[in-house]
């Protein structure tokens, strides 16, 4: 076994978790405070790339292009909310289902017709291009350790906003008993739309930390979303901390899947059977995992108190 | 939209058809009959493929209806159904078994078994979870298709013969298009007609109670899990009646037919035609499948138009396509 | 609604019903729509091109493209087809990038008698045993372009090489390409979730940690940029040489430029064409590609150029004649056309016989990123599956 490769796959896993717990965290706030299915979360996260590939455009810096596609993808985020979602409250999974399936072909359309069917990739400044020695002989890319970085940070603030903050008690509040919240005095409308663009800002970033490795393209949203989905499943709706397990989960054993599993394979059958089952087996894999874990516990590893 | 399916007793024939939901379907069954006929006289046999293959999404969608509008099982992942139906016979003519009778039970019951097991799973758990884990189910085969290569993997499976239904002395001869057109046809009835006493049944009751309220039905001794996993082994079955007529039709399968977002379209055209209505399957995979079409011609940026139309259909029109209708019938009901 | 469509439908039907041929209807299958449409776009500006370049006629006819969308999925290529071969009548139809599209689509057309010609997509099932006489691929079979990659990694003395591409049938075939002529190890191979995965964090460090000669890649659209960005993020241009097929292309080259990644600049692949294939039809279509859109022409777009002067060929030959599908086919078969790449020639399963080059990304005079042309590695290649072809 290479330790060195190990340990590289192990970073990757990690570095693959923390971007989708960024996609996950407010994708699972929304759902379980809310109670709205979301599946346009992904077209935030395609937004939020465009957005910071042509403010990086405009401006010459990668820093600058992210400041300034937050804000823009938290107001789209809180324009679709007050204008489709707002209504949609009061109805069953199904509407949300079908609605935001809806905004999933208008937004990628909208992006093909405003940005070209290309994409657009976004030019790192020089030093974040390169890969960088760390211990025991690993080398790594940089921009890769900055999103591990600002992952991370995003975590940690995120913590701090909803155990330590004015609006976080508020959020946990909503997210325990909404009626109770709203008889309280809780503007709960106001919580509502301020949560769904706090989710929508953190999935515009997201795409913008991705948009440099994976370049900004048409329909980047909908598998990332899928992955998403069974992050907040595996973790159990409404819970962060679900979410932060979940996504970890999922990025290490589907890196370790790609990594490993032809290897792993030809122990137990002949090289052609793996080269035909590897692949297929590994792009399984986390679909073979969220139906275990539903099959064993059936509301998700973290199920948040005070919900059936 | 239990509502709208309470009312739906069984009627005197009459009063039946003053149901415009009821005659307006019928009406359009009626087209779908005369088309082969009408058709290549009018120089337009292009619409007889267009209408069967609508035929054939109607047939997915009843079979969807029955577990989501009458059972409130969102299953996300119920064109793996499809695929696994078309796969079965494709695979078997590859391998040279084109004899009808062997295909379709043995296709059918495979259909079947997924049904049996992916539901036993998926119904332990609820909700947005159930959505999920049907998902999961359907991605999981999407990828198994892909990866094989033996039968076409990404590329689909060409199908050289159709089913051969050769009694000896009558055969039923399906690459004759309009014998085709005509089964196709006939199954959309039988599996209408099917669902209709189904959902009229003690069995369709349960499951419509076990809807609205599941803990009720369980306090009054009712095993509920067993027979929603009943409806869904059923509608599992009839999706893959529609994959076999899909894959003798197109003769041509492709595990694009099992991804996610042909599941999802299902669910919009149940919900666009009116979920938990009988014809409501029908109504909206016509209403689907034309609108789709004109658009697409009319211009390429046609998703722009369509996701607010969708989300229109879920905001402002409640009841799908059969509600609308059903607000034109004459107000003397009770 | 359902029913204004049908009489609308039979109304069209009523007024168009030519005896004789006036104009010719080409029906043109690509994707217009989602992200594989920049392919699509290359190709339909091509064909507009090439239209305008024959003054919208073919002989005496006056040409009419319909252009449909498949809308990267098969069953809705197929939809497309049916509409272009029932419904508008088309006289031939042509396009198609993707072989599941094409496979899906074929005998819809071949069914109702009439020509198909396949502007890209080349399956080996169409080249083999499913030959067909009605069908004409007018750009390469899958494996030619990997093999002629093969023998420039043996040229180039690659003895340990590192494979990845995507896991479907193309990026089998391409893979399968290599391993046909490439005479080294195989030291590792990797098949990737497509179209799905655009991130390869996981197979990058396994190519680090391999240390190969060089590394093989396969991956069109959009996944050739996101690729190689990442293969420079990764360290590894300058360490291991990467060698790809259907991956750097005039589509996406400015992209690289605009993103300052001088690490592809000097990358080898192979085809059988590039922008600067000295002949006085791809001059003129390359000159004339850039006056009118800016940028230079990527290989599907030559491709869709070459169809449509294909047709315009026989379409002379046969006058008002289109009509007649045997002499349509023969008057095909001649593919005696001024073609962008010099010399070409139909083999025995009507895929073409040609060369194949290496060549190199280079930038132009005015420091545009480009490929030009190196060497001629296979000369006048036939595809591995004619011989399997009855005809």
């Amino acid at each position: 076994m290479n330790y060195v490769l190990l340990a590289e796959q192990f970073l990757n896993g990690i570095q693959l978790g923390l971007l989708l717990f960024l996609l996950s965290a407010g994708l699972t706030l929304v759902f379980g405070i809310m109670d709205l299915v979301n599946l346009a979360h992904g077209s935030l996260y395609m937004i939020g790339a465009f957005f910071a590939a042509t403010f990086t455009a405009l401006t010459g810096s990668f820093l600058i292009g992210v400041l300034l596609a937050l804000p823009a993808t938290l107001v789209v985020g809180i324009v679709v909310e007050i204008v489709v979602l707002r209504t949609l409250y009061a109805r069953n999974h199904l509407d949300h289902v079908l609605a935001t399936f809806g905004l999933i072909l208008f937004f990628n359309e909208l992006v093909r017709v405003v940005w070209g069917p290309a994409g657009m990739s976004i030019p790192l400044p020089a030093a974040l291009d390169v890969s960088v020695s760390l211990l025991f002989g690993i080398t790594y890319p940089i921009y890769r350790i900055v999103i591990i970085l600002v992952s991370l940070a995003v975590a940690v603030g995120l913590y701090f906003l909803i155990s330590r903050t004015r609006i976080g008690m508020l959020i946990r509040a909503g997210a325990s008993n909404r009626t109770m919240a709203g008889a309280l005095g809780v503007n709960i409308p106001r919580l509502f739309t301020l949560i769904f663009g706090l989710g929508a800002a953190l999935a515009g970033l997201a795409g913008m930390m991705i948009a440099p490795v994976t370049q900004a393209s048409i329909g980047m949203g909908e598998q990332i979303l899928i992955f998403a989905f069974v992050v907040i499943v595996i973790g159990g709706i409404g819970s962060i901390r679900g979410a932060l397990v979940g996504a970890l989960l999922i990025g290490i054993i589907d890196t370790m899947g790609r990594s490993f599993l032809d290897v792993l394979l030809l122990v137990v059958i002949s090289p052609a059977a793996a080269e035909t089952a590897g692949p297929a087996l590994s792009s399984m894999m986390i679909y073979i995992l969220m139906a275990l874990v539903l099959a064993i516990r059936p509301q998700g590893l973290f199920p948040p108190r005070g919900r059936q | 939209m239990t509502q709208t399916s309470k009312s739906q007793r069984p009627q005197n024939l009459w009063a039946r058809l003053r149901d415009s939901r009821t005659s307006v379907s019928l009406l359009l069954l009626a087209i779908a009959a005369a088309t082969p006929l009408a058709a290549p006289a009018l120089g337009q046999s292009f619409y007889v493929d267009v209408i069967a293959r609508i035929m054939i999404w109607a047939i997915a969608a009843t079979s969807l209806n029955l577990i989501l509008g009458y059972g409130g099982m969102v299953s996300f992942g119920h064109a793996v159904y499809l695929g696994i139906g078309a796969y079965a016979m494709g695979i078997m003519a590859t391998e040279g078994i084109t004899n009808g009778f062997i295909q379709w039970p043995l296709a059918l019951l495979l259909c079947g078994f997924f049904a049996l097991i992916f539901g036993a799973i998926s119904l332990r758990t609820k909700g947005v979870y159930f959505i999920m884990i049907t998902l999961a189910f359907g991605q999981m085969l999407f990828f198994l298709g892909i990866s094989v290569e033996r039968y076409g993997s990404d590329d689909g499976l060409l199908i050289f013969t159709r089913s051969e239904f050769d009694l000896g002395f009558a055969e039923l001869d399906l690459s004759n298009g309009t014998t085709l057109y005509y089964v196709i046809w006939a199954s959309l009835i039988g599996c209408i007609y099917l669902s209709h006493r189904i959902v009229n049944s003690r069995f369709g009751m349960v499951l419509r109670g076990a809807m609205s309220n599941e803990t009720r039905m369980q306090a009054i001794g009712v095993p509920t899990y067993r027979y929603r996993l009943a409806a869904f082994v059923i509608a599992g079955m009839m999706a893959g009646l529609a994959g076999l007529l899909s894959a003798n039709f197109e003769r041509f399968i492709s595990p694009d037919m099992m991804n996610w977002p042909r599941s999802g379209e299902l669910i919009v055209m149940i919900v666009l035609g009116g979920m938990g209505t009988l014809f409501g399957p029908v109504l909206g995979s016509v209403a689907f499948l034309m609108l789709s079409e004109l658009l697409s011609t009319w211009t390429e940026k046609w998703h722009l138009i369509f996701g607010p139309f969708l989300i229109l259909v879920v905001l402002f029109a409640r009841g799908g396509l059969a509600g609308m209708l059903e607000r034109l019938n004459p107000r003397s009901d009770p | 609604m359902f029913k204004t469509a049908l009489l609308a439908a039979s109304a069209l039907a009523l007024l168009s019903s030519p005896a004789l041929a006036e104009s010719i209807k080409i029906g043109f299958v690509t994707t217009l729509t989602t992200g594989g449409s920049v392919i699509g776009e290359d190709m339909r500006r091509s064909v507009e091109l090439a239209l305008i370049n024959m003054n919208l006629k073919m002989g005496d006819l006056d040409v009419e493209v319909i252009y449909g969308d498949d809308e990267f999925n098969p069953q809705k290529g197929r939809q497309v087809t049916e509409r272009l071969v029932k419904q508008q009548d088309v006289d031939i139809v042509a396009g198609y990038i993707w072989s599941n599209v094409l496979l899906a689509s074929a005998n819809v057309v071949l069914d109702a008698d009439k020509i198909l010609i396949s502007s890209n997509a080349g399956p080996s099932q169409l080249a083999g045993k499913g030959c067909n006489p009605n069908f004409f691929n007018v750009s390469w079979q899958n494996d030619q372009t990997p093999m002629a990659m093969g023998e420039v990694l043996n040229q180039k003395g690659v003895e340990n090489l590192y494979v990845i591409a995507p896991n479907y049938a193309a990026g089998k075939n391409m893979v399968a390409g290599v391993e046909r002529t490439f005479k080294g190890n195989i030291v590792g191979k990797d098949m990737t979730a497509w179209p799905d995965q655009l991130d390869w964090a996981a197979e990058l460090s396994k190519v680090k940690a391999a240390n190969p000669d060089g590394v093989f890649i396969f991956y069109p659209a959009r996944h050739g940029p996101a690729f190689i960005k990442q293969y420079q993020q990764a360290g590894l241009f300058g360490q291991i040489p990467l060698y790809s097929v259907f991956t750097l292309d005039s589509i996406s080259l400015p992209r690289f430029q605009e993103a300052k990644m001088e690490g592809v600049l000097g990358t080898i692949m192979t085809q059988f064409w590039a922008p600067d294939l000295d002949n006085e039809q791809n001059n003129r279509f390359v000159a004339d590609y850039r006056a009118k859109y800016g940028t230079y022409p990527a290989f599907y777009g030559a491709q869709a150029y070459d169809t449509m002067f294909l047709i315009k060929s026989a379409v002379e030959q046969l006058g008002t004649k289109i009509h007649d599908v045997d002499a349509f086919r023969a008057a095909i078969a001649k593919a005696d056309f001024p073609s962008v790449r010099g010399d070409f020639a139909f083999g025995n399963n009507q895929f073409p016989i040609q060369n194949f080059y290496s060549r190199e990304v280079v930038a132009d005079a005015d420091g545009n990123w480009t490929t030009s042309i190196r060497d001629l590695v296979l000369e006048k290649n036939q595809d591995p599956y004619a011989a399997e072809c009855a005809m």
